[in-house]
């Protein structure tokens, strides 16, 4: 496995480059179709405020696949990722008005591990608001 | 009324496989908007030192998911899915997902919990390739949220 980020260039609190992601309703279409997941409260307004959101939401495991890619993006090879787990804090809210939502992600490494693998903690916020909960990928570096 | 304890530990048939394509790989990463070539380019994946592409991480899901229906639509259990909210997700691999990979997956319940009226199930999927290989195991959270007063 090749990976551009060597174990000895980071240390515990080196930061990954920050990223903001886009989504609008059109996201949610495409990501439904991708998916196979298409609760209406991803795409149906009427549904979505019908059982108590306050609009249409992001699929969680859409805003789970953004975070991840602050990490994939760093290793250049998203098969370094040997283990990812998020908690789905408060949802996404993608207004119907063109513009949509941004899920901003930024991440820091946490531990280094044995076997050149280091945690990462990862942070995003959509809103002003946390959407993900200990967000926390293990990636082998080089 | 909680659900029953007595699952804990209950595992269900591996599901019948399926074969990871090249294009839902494809189709997959173009909706998360992540242009990595591992996921496109059989060349790029192989610089990387894969036999193929491969998946982004949270693609397993798909399968995961849909494995856990047997848990969610057992009759037996008694989950109301109209209530059913995704806690937390949790991916371990032994390595990537590739196309070509045909994959089943065999579903256990792992915890049974009663928290403030709600039911949290922790539902395991161990995914496998066709020779019997671990690809992943796919850890998730499903909340069952509490019946609000006079709805029942």
């Amino acid at each position: 496995m090749t990976v551009t980020v060597r174990f000895d260039e980071v240390q515990v609190g080196t930061e990954l480059p920050a990223q903001s992601f886009p989504v609008t309703r059109a996201t949610l279409v495409q990501y439904a179709g991708a998916s196979g997941d298409f609760n209406p409260i991803h795409w149906n307004e009427k549904f979505a405020l019908e059982v108590g959101l306050p609009d249409v939401i992001a699929h969680g495991m859409f805003t789970m696949a953004e975070a991840a890619r602050v990490v994939t993006d760093w290793v250049g090879d998203p098969g370094a990722v040997v283990e990812y787990g998020v908690r789905f804090t408060k949802p996404v809210v993608v207004p119907n008005d063109g513009v949509g939502a941004t899920v901003e992600v930024t991440g820091k490494v946490a531990a280094l591990l044995e076997d050149n693998r280091v945690r990462v903690d990862l942070v995003a916020t959509s809103a002003g608001q946390k959407v993900l909960g200990m967000a926390r990928a293990v990636v082998r570096l080089g | 009324m909680p659900l029953d304890p007595s699952f804990i530990g209950r595992t269900y048939p591996p599901t019948e496989p399926y074969e990871v394509g090249r294009e839902k790989i494809r189709e997959f990463a173009a909706a998360i908007g992540d242009a990595n070539p591992a996921y496109t380019d059989t060349e790029a994946a192989k610089a990387f030192g894969h036999p193929d592409v491969i998946a982004p991480p949270t693609f397993p899901f798909m399968l995961s998911f849909r494995a856990a229906a047997q848990v969610v639509n057992d009759p037996e259990l008694g989950l109301d899915y109209s209530r059913v909210v995704h806690g937390d997700q949790k991916f371990v691999y032994a390595r990537p997902v590739r196309a070509g990979d045909r994959l089943s997956v065999t579903i256990s319940i792992d915890a049974i919990k009663s928290l403030a009226g709600n039911d949290v199930l922790t539902v395991r999927g161990e995914v496998d390739d066709a020779g019997g290989e671990h690809v992943v195991t796919s850890i998730m959270t499903l909340v069952a949220r509490a019946a609000e007063a006079g709805e029942e």
